[in-house]
């Protein structure tokens, strides 16, 4: 008898139900309450956050849908994305997409919804099937400004790429498929021990196997190379999906990641037990993200561009964590992630506002924003100063982890690059900061962000502060995450 | 000791910072009055602590007024620890001190003043923090904090190349950060069970580490304090940061932050690497020495009063690092403390003064003025003095901590040579301090430029009258202020001869 178990599913049916609510209440309601929707949108998530905290736990479907700690503090971290993601698109809403503000709503619940069952795959197709069903909404909502041609031309973009990758990891899965007989993750773990001493029998399958999804996981984490597609994908989507696409979207790779490598490819990790290793060949990408990320940020005119490339070079920070494939390694990845959520997430949010009131992403156009809106560029700064990593904010404990993980599992090289990039990074986080605040112009417009916005901005700002000094309780649970994947 | 005086110290001005913050931006004098409260506690705070620790503790090596350690992130070992001894309170005394003085000074400053003050409230926060931290992670998060502040208050309120010379700052303070969290990260993870507690850690790392990772953490921890100190080579941000920097930062950055770089050394590289600190010493002493000579020579080339005392304060701390090379003698370890603490006061001084003139002949160009004498004789006596008290004439302070740092140098054998020609820089310093009193304040007064300066005010006068007064005292009796930290550095010299 198979055990069904369908109440674990609860927040995940009622998300789903919700963005078709939201559907029909836009159409009920002739598309005129562009405030009511958006807050009903995030009223939904704020409801499935509380149905995720009463139903959590256990195992359904036959192990096909995990409700460990590893898929409930991720879930968190979804919610968490597409909750600032709404809320900073009041005024998108309001005035550049009026035909379409339930569907755009309905569309990033749904793409929530992917993530939520990805994070929760305890098999191979069902991981699958949660990453398409992440990626499919969010190729229509890159490509939300109709008129645009940048967006159209991102959501073109970004639907081949995606297409592609997806192609690229479905033919990895079914290698490791072919070798181990399963698609179950912990199965096919015990599966591959077992063949393990005819290793050169299996070593050539398995190697494209591992490439192969490597390739597909890492063209959704824009991972180094597989990172061309990010900048332009970032600066033509509308800055809340951005948002979401860098966060929330990226948060799920790197579940399927943990699951994959870190669970299921547990063997591989390390020279130790086997000639190959994946470990090794993250570590390099993770290198090259730091380096490449960072360097080319330098350069950018655009603050979503440069942002796209920061986060690039975030990514890489999180696969410092990754290869450490440790307790700590995995927490870290968790934390990081956590904190990464409110910088970023709050970062964007500045950018979005800005753009609505101003209609330019330039970092120019930021000249001394400070005088004139003093709130906004302070807000600005505080992200900012955390996705460099300086204390007392939570980017500080997050970079802090990893690279004790990193230290932990010897990758020392790799913690000493990783931090010299830090202090180049600081370098292109604080030329916005020096515009907004050394510059003497004094700009001609003062931006009062409307009130959903400032909840994500005071939001932001406060997950950096209390848990930059406070790290431990979401850092416990962190912790308790690694058990879910056998450490 | 139930008062817990160190954590006061640390967050009453950090309450300012949010007092401040709330404020309305166009009341300046509430501001001002404000910030001077919360840093004027502070101060108040220090000097008890001071007086309590001298008649007190000052018998003992042991860290008092201790607080914790409290669990912080008990999953990383990271504490709330914090503890002072005989190095630590002269360095907070300076602290609170220079820091109050430091708002007087600011009082000028007219443009955006809310954000001033708070700015400087948080670096003060930073400031007492390292002074007090004992566990690694405390200890790192406060020594970042000041750098966001320190970056604000010289990008907004700095002069022409402001920006130039914040980013600077930034990217060079925390380039050497970055090597000691690397370096705390290997002792933690070396350390078995796993700690942050520097207390511990003095006592145990010399034991639990074999050679290579102690060479690599004692490099690591180096770079990072070196940079702050700065040592030649890592000193060019120095210049730029005080030049740019409004008159109350330099104050602070020369009086206050160059310091952290030898505390950590003493606080930290030192006992906990005594085994490093022995086979290093000797070019430890040479770079001392490289920046004792070059400091001079190149204070010597300015055009420009402010870089002059930026650079004397290169060529200053050259003491400290020759004195910290002699690592067994107690006299060379007071000797630099001694150093530390009394170039803060001449330097902050004397960076106050130049301020004075700059806010009212707005130029700093040393040939630009001859015989101010003539028409500020209260200023041109303050600036003599404490300019003699910088080339270390005897009854002042100046050269109570030269006279210590070379003797202690020189009984130390392998330093002999070294002590011998480090004591050129005292005639060095001699020539560029003289020939800077001989062309700005000696010779023919230019009545037709400069007679609408004013003399030095009041509030001027009071601002440096602490200085002055304790850089003679200093210099005349200087044993209360050994005697506070004699038995911490009879410690600190026990625990290097492991």
């Amino acid at each position: 008898m198979p055990d069904i178990n369908l109440e674990i599913l609860i927040p995940e049916i009622f998300l789903f139900l919700w963005a078709l609510f939201l559907f029909v209440f836009d159409l009920g309601t002739k598309r005129k309450n562009h405030q009511l929707i958006g807050y009903l949108a995030m009223f939904g998530v704020a409801v499935a956050a509380l149905l995720l905290a009463a139903y959590h736990g256990g195992q359904g479907f036959n192990r096909m849908f995990l409700s460990d700690n590893l898929a409930l503090f991720f879930k968190v971290i979804f919610l968490g994305s597409a909750f600032m993601a709404i809320g900073s698109s009041f005024d998108i809403a309001s005035q550049k997409i009026k035909h379409h503000r339930g569907e755009y709503y309905g569309l990033i619940l749904f793409s929530t919804v992917g993530m939520m069952f990805l994070s929760s795959a305890g098999e191979l197709i069902s991981l699958y099937i949660g990453l398409e069903l992440t990626t499919i909404p969010l190729y229509a909502l890159v490509a939300y400004y109709k008129d645009d041609r940048t967006s159209v031309e991102s959501g073109l973009k970004y639907l081949i790429v995606g297409a592609f990758s997806s192609a690229i990891l479905l033919y990895g899965l079914s290698l490791l498929y072919g070798l181990t007989g399963t698609t179950d993750i912990v199965e096919m773990k015990l599966n591959l021990s077992l063949v393990f001493i005819s290793f050169e029998r299996i070593g050539p399958a398995l190697i494209l196997a591992m490439i192969m999804v490597i390739a597909g996981i890492g063209f959704k984490l824009a991972l180094v190379p597989f990172h061309m597609w990010a900048p332009d994908v970032y600066q033509g989507a509308p800055t809340p999906i951005t948002a979401l696409l860098s966060v929330g979207s990226k948060a799920a790779g790197v579940v399927a990641f943990l699951r994959i490598f870190v669970d299921g490819l547990y063997g591989f990790a390390d020279t130790i037990m086997s000639p190959l290793n994946w470990g090794a060949v993250v570590a390099v990408l993770a290198a090259a993200a730091v380096v490449l990320g960072n360097i080319t940020a330098l350069y950018q005119k655009n603050i979503k561009r440069m942002l796209a490339y920061s986060s690039i070079a975030q990514i890489g920070y999180v696969m410092i964590g990754m290869v450490a494939v440790s307790k700590l390694g995995i927490a870290s990845v968790g934390f990081y992630m956590f904190i990464y959520l409110f910088a970023n997430m709050g970062a964007f949010a500045v950018a979005t506002i800005f753009n609505d009131k101003t209609g330019s992403d330039s970092i120019r156009a930021y000249a001394g924003l400070s005088r004139t809106s003093p709130a906004l560029a302070a807000f600005m700064a505080v992200f900012l100063l955390s996705l460099a990593g300086i204390p007392p904010l939570g980017g500080f404990a997050a970079k802090y982890l990893v690279f004790a993980a990193g230290i932990e599992a010897g990758y020392t090289w790799l913690v000493i690059l990783g931090l010299l990039m830090a202090v180049v990074s600081l370098y292109y986080y604080a030329y916005v900061i020096k515009m907004m605040y050394f510059s003497s112009e004094t700009p001609s417009f003062s931006i009062k962000s409307p009130l959903s916005a400032n909840i994500v901005l005071v939001l932001g700002v406060a997950g950096l502060l209390v848990f930059g000094i406070y790290p431990e309780p979401i850092l416990n649970f962190a912790l308790t995450t690694a058990r879910s994947l056998g450490f | 000791m139930n008062f817990p005086i160190l954590s006061y110290l640390i967050f009453i001005p950090l309450l300012g910072f949010l007092a401040v913050l709330f404020l309305p931006k166009e009341k300046h004098n509430a501001i001002r009055w404000v910030a001077s409260i919360f840093s004027f506690i502070p101060m108040v705070l220090a000097f008890w602590l001071t007086f309590d620790y001298y008649f007190a503790f000052s018998g003992s090596a042991d860290f008092v007024y201790v607080e914790g350690p409290f669990e912080w992130i008990a999953p990383i070992h990271a504490q709330y620890f914090l503890g002072v001894d005989g190095i630590s309170v002269p360095m907070l005394f300076l602290t609170g001190l220079l820091s109050f003085l430091s708002i007087i000074v600011s009082f000028n400053i007219t443009h955006r003043v809310k954000e001033y003050f708070a700015f400087f409230l948080l670096l003060e926060t930073g400031m007492i923090g390292v002074f007090c931290a004992l566990d690694f992670f405390l200890f790192y998060v406060f020594w970042e904090v000041m750098l966001v502040p320190m970056y604000f208050l010289i990008g907004v309120w700095g002069g022409p190349r402001k920006e130039y010379a914040a980013i600077k700052f930034f990217l060079y303070t925390l380039f050497g950060s970055i090597f000691m969290l690397v370096a705390i990260l290997i002792l933690y993870f070396t350390s078995e069970p796993h700690t942050l507690n520097i207390v511990e850690l003095i006592q145990t790392a010399p034991g639990f580490m074999a050679r290579t990772p102690q060479m690599i953490c004692f490099i690591f921890f180096f770079v990072a304090f070196a940079i702050k100190v700065p040592v030649w080579p890592f000193h060019t941000w120095l210049p730029d940061a005080h030049v740019e920097a409004p008159t109350a930062v330099s104050v602070i950055l020369a009086g206050v932050l160059l310091k952290m770089g030898t505390y950590g050394m003493m606080r930290i590289s030192w006992p906990m690497f005594p085994e490093m600190v022995r086979y290093f010493h000797i070019p430890i002493a040479l770079l001392g020495l490289i920046a004792i000579i070059y400091g001079a020579l190149v204070s010597m080339a300015q055009k420009d009063l402010k870089k002059l005392v930026a650079y004397s304060s290169v060529s200053h701390m050259g003491y400290c690092m020759l004195a910290l090379a002699a690592y067994g003698s107690v006299t060379a370890m007071a000797g630099c403390m001694f150093q530390m603490f009394s170039h803060g006061l001449i330097t902050g001084a004397l960076f106050m003064l130049v301020g004075v003139i700059y806010d009212r002949a707005h130029t700093r160009e040393i040939a630009a003025f001859g015989g101010l004498g003539v028409k500020l004789p209260v200023y041109t006596g303050l600036m003599v003095l404490f300019s003699m008290a910088s080339l270390g004439l005897p009854g002042m302070s100046g050269f109570v901590s030269e006279f210590m740092v070379f003797v202690g140098a020189f009984i130390t054998p392998t330093l002999k040579v070294i002590t011998a020609l480090a004591v050129l820089g005292v005639v060095l310093t001699a020539g560029y301090m003289l020939r800077m009193v001989q062309n700005v304040f000696l010779g023919e007064f230019d009545r037709s430029k400069w007679n609408h300066l004013t003399e030095i005010n009041v509030r001027e006068i009071l601002m440096v009258s602490p200085l002055a007064v304790l850089t003679i005292v200093i210099g005349v009796y200087p044993s209360p202020l050994s005697n506070i930290m004699k038995a911490t550095l009879q410690n600190l010299v026990n625990l290097m001869a492991r």
